[in-house]
C-alpha cells in the first residue's frame, strides 16, 4: 500500500530548512492576504524567521478570527487517563523509559474504574486513554478491554498508545475507540534515531505510517504532532507535521485532524533540550497551522503553564486538557512517576471558570454514543436501544 | 409560499428566521439571541446534547423555552446508517420526531453527502420523522427529497461557517421555482443583507448560527437579522419590480403598430 513514506521521501529535509529560511517578505504577507489558500507553499512561508520577527501579530489577528468563524466562542476539555508507565522502549527524553528505575504500574480495571469515577466527578467526558509502549504488558486485548470499561460512562474515548495494526485499529473502534494520537516525536531520521535508542519505537518507518493505517481503519480523528526540542531546526520538523497532515486530509478525507505543540521538558531521564522553544516559537507554530488550516484542531496540554495557556486560547486553540494526571493511579492520589512535569496545576473548576471569564463556553461533551450505533448494529435491528446497561460508578470509585 | 405564516408539516410559524446553537460563548447568550431574534425554531447538534447532565450543557437547558421548537440534528454522522441510530437517539431523548438531517462525511468545508441524505430521508420518511434535510442546492435533489417524504427542503447558501452568503443563488432560484415544499436557506449566511437576500427570492425561512454567535455584539445581530427577514420576506409578498440592464427608450421601436 502506498503510504505517507513514499512521499516523505522525497521531500528532502535540507532544502526544506533552506526554503523556510529564506522566505521573503513577500511570500508571508502573501500568504497572510490569501488567509493561507496558496497551501504547503504558503504554509512553509508562515513558519519563517521573517515571518516570527515581522509579522506575528498580523498571523496572531488573522489566526484568531479563522478560529472563531470555524470554531466559535467555545473550548473542548478532555483529560488524560494513564493507564500504565510500562515501556519497552528506551528514549532519552522520557520518563517511562525502559531503563529508568521506577515503579511500574498499570491499572486494573477495577482501579481504572476508581480513576474513571473521579474524573466523572470532575465533569469529564472525553478521555484520551495513555500507556507507554509494552505490547507484552498493554497489548491489543489490555487496551481493549479498557475501552469497553470505560465505554458506558464516556461519550468520548481516544488512545495515546504504541502504534497498531490496522485490524487492531478497527477492533478498537468497534469498542467504541474515536481517535488515536500518534506524535511522530522528529521528522528528522538522525535526530529521530539518537533519541529513540531501543524498542520497537527505533522504526521510524512503522510509525511513520502509522497514521495511514488509520487513516484506512476509518478511525475519526487522528492526532499528529512533534516533540518540539528534539530537533534543532524546528521549523523544518513543523513543515513536515503540516505536510504529513495535508498529505492524510487529501487521502483520507473523512477523517478529522488534530494537532499538538509539546515542548521538551525536564522529567526522570532528563536530557537537556537541543534547541529551546520560547513562547513566540509557540506562538508562530499555532498561527502557521491554523491558517494553514481553517479546521485543525489544536490542543495545548498542562505542560505549559497556566498563564501562557490562558494567552494562547485566543490564537488559535479548540482543545484543552486540565486538572491532568500523567501517572497511572494519579487521579486517585497514586504517587508512581509522572511522564513529564505538569505545569498549569490549577483545578478543573478553576480552568473551567477561567475560560468562562474569558468569554468561552466550556464543551464538555462533542460527541454521542449513538453515534458509534451503527458499529455494532445493523440498520433494521428493532432492538435499539438509546442507553447503555452500566453499573453505578461511584460503587467502583 | 406567499402566505404570512410559515407552514411545515402542519405546523404553522411567525418567525422565519431558525438559528443554529453552536459557537456561542455561553448559554445565557444563547438565551437572549433566541428572544432577540423571535425565532420559533432553534437546532442543536446532538453530540452536544448533554441529556444525563445539563449542569453540563451550555445549550438544551437555555433553549427549552415556549414557544420554540427543538429541532435536534445529526451534525457529525458520516453516513445514512449514522443518521438513522442518532435520529432515533434524538426522538427518544428528546421526544419529538421533529430532525434536521445532516450528514457531512468531510470535515473540512462539511460538504453534504446526497446520496446518503437521500438514503437516510427515505428510511427517517418510513419511521415517521417530520425531515428537514440540509442538502446541496442541487435542484434534482431537492425534488428527490420532497419525493423521499422530507417536510421541507434546506440547500446551502455556500459552506457552512463561511459567511460567503448566497453562492449558490441561481440555483437555489430554481429550487424555489420549483419547489412544492418549504424552502430554507441553511449555511453560509454572514450578513442580515445575505438573508434580506434570500428571502425576497421567495426563500421560506434561513438559518443563521454563526454570524450570530461571533458577532462583536450577538443581541445587536440578532435584532438585526430578525429586521433582515421580516423586510425581505415583506418585500416578496408585496412584489419586487424587475431588474433591468439597459436603460428603456425612450421612442419605443414598435411605436408604429400604435
Amino acid at each position: 500500500m502506498t503510504t505517507y513514506n513514499d512521499y516523505f521521501s522525497s521531500v528532502k529535509w535540507d532544502v526544506i530548512s533552506e526554503k523556510i529560511s529564506s522566505t521573503s517578505r513577500n511570500q508571508v504577507a502573501q500568504a497572510i492576504n490569501r488567509e493561507g489558500r496558496g497551501g504547503i507553499n504558503d504554509f512553509t512561508a508562515l513558519l519563517s524567521p521573517i515571518a516570527a520577527s515581522e509579522f506575528l501579530e498580523p498571523m496572531a489577528r488573522l489566526s484568531h478570527s479563522l478560529t472563531q468563524k470555524r470554531f466559535g466562542k467555545a473550548i473542548r476539555l478532555f483529560a488524560p487517563l494513564y493507564l500504565s508507565n510500562e515501556c519497552n522502549n528506551v528514549c532519552d527524553y522520557c520518563g517511562f523509559s525502559l531503563g529508568n528505575k521506577i515503579v511500574r504500574k498499570t491499572l486494573s480495571q477495577a482501579e481504572l474504574l476508581r480513576e474513571a469515577g473521579i474524573l466523572k466527578k470532575m465533569g469529564f467526558d472525553h478521555v484520551l486513554l495513555v500507556t507507554g509502549e509494552s505490547t507484552k504488558k498493554v497489548g491489543l486485548d489490555y487496551i481493549n478491554q479498557s475501552i469497553s470499561t470505560l465505554r458506558p460512562y464516556f461519550s468520548n474515548l481516544s488512545i495515546e498508545v504504541q502504534p497498531l495494526h490496522q485490524e487492531e485499529y478497527s477492533v478498537l473502534k468497534s469498542s467504541g475507540l474515536h481517535a488515536v494520537l500518534v506524535y511522530q516525536e522528529t521528522y528528522n531520521q538522525e535526530s529521530y534515531a539518537q533519541h529513540h535508542l531501543k524498542g520497537k519505537k527505533s522504526n521510524f518507518e512503522w510509525r511513520l505510517a502509522t497514521p495511514d493505517r488509520l487513516g484506512k481503519a476509518g478511525v475519526h480523528k487522528i492526532g499528529l504532532g512533534c516533540l518540539f526540542g528534539l530537533t534543532k531546526d524546528w521549523r523544518a520538523d513543523a513543515f513536515f507535521a503540516g505536510h504529513h497532515m495535508d498529505y492524510l486530509q487529501r487521502k483520507y478525507w473523512r477523517t478529522q485532524y488534530s494537532m499538538s505543540f509539546p515542548r521538551l521538558r525536564p522529567c526522570a531521564g532528563e536530557i537537556p533540550p537541543e534547541v529551546s522553544l520560547e513562547d513566540r516559537d509557540i506562538v508562530q507554530l499555532i498561527c502557521a497551522f491554523r491558517i494553514f488550516n481553517h479546521e485543525l484542531e489544536i490542543s495545548i496540554s498542562t505542560r505549559e503553564s497556566s498563564e501562557l495557556r490562558d494567552h494562547l486560547l485566543p490564537l488559535g486553540v479548540t482543545t484543552m486538557s486540565a486538572g491532568s494526571k500523567t501517572n497511572p493511579g494519579g487521579y486517585g492520589e497514586d504517587e508512581s512517576l509522572e511522564q513529564f512535569e505538569i505545569s498549569d496545576s490549577r483545578s478543573v473548576s478553576e480552568v473551567s471558570s477561567q475560560l468562562q471569564q474569558s468569554g468561552y463556553d466550556v464543551v464538555w461533551k462533542d460527541w454521542d454514543q449513538s453515534y458509534d450505533q451503527s458499529n455494532s448494529y445493523a440498520l433494521s435491528d428493532d432492538s435499539f436501544e438509546c442507553s447503555t446497561e452500566k453499573p453505578d460508578l461511584s460503587i467502583a470509585g | 409560499m406567499n402566505s404570512e405564516k410559515l407552514e411545515i408539516a402542519g405546523e404553522k410559524f411567525d418567525s422565519r428566521l431558525f438559528v443554529g446553537t453552536g459557537k456561542f460563548s455561553s448559554g445565557e447568550t444563547l438565551s437572549q439571541v433566541i428572544e432577540y431574534t423571535g425565532t420559533e425554531m432553534v437546532t442543536v447538534a446532538m453530540k452536544r446534547a448533554n441529556i444525563g447532565d445539563e449542569s453540563r450543557d451550555s445549550i438544551l437547558p437555555h433553549i427549552q423555552k415556549s414557544g420554540v421548537r427543538i429541532l435536534p440534528n445529526t451534525s457529525g454522522v458520516r453516513d445514512a446508517k449514522e443518521a438513522v441510530f442518532v435520529a432515533r437517539m434524538a426522538r427518544e431523548a428528546l421526544e419529538t420526531n421533529w430532525l434536521k438531517l445532516e450528514i457531512h462525511p468531510d470535515p473540512k468545508y462539511l460538504m453534504p453527502d446526497p446520496v446518503e441524505t437521500l438514503l437516510a430521508t427515505e428510511e427517517l420518511a418510513k419511521e415517521g420523522f417530520i425531515i428537514l434535510p440540509y442538502c446541496h442546492a442541487d435542484p434534482v435533489l431537492c425534488k428527490k427529497l420532497e419525493d423521499a417524504g422530507a417536510s421541507a427542503v434546506m440547500p446551502l447558501g455556500s459552506a457552512i461557517g463561511s459567511n460567503r452568503g448566497l453562492d449558490s443563488r441561481e440555483f437555489l432560484r430554481i429550487i424555489i421555482e420549483q419547489a412544492s415544499l418549504p424552502v430554507i436557506i441553511d449555511a453560509g449566511i454572514g450578513r442580515p443583507s445575505h438573508a434580506a437576500e434570500a428571502m425576497e427570492m421567495g426563500a421560506s425561512a434561513v438559518l443563521v448560527n454563526t454570524a450570530l454567535a461571533v458577532s462583536g455584539d450577538p443581541l445587536k445581530m440578532a435584532t438585526a437579522f430578525k429586521d433582515a427577514v421580516r423586510a425581505g420576506h415583506t418585500a416578496f409578498v408585496a412584489g419586487i419590480g424587475s431588474e433591468s440592464s439597459t436603460a428603456q427608450p425612450t421612442s419605443p421601436l414598435t411605436n408604429f403598430l400604435s
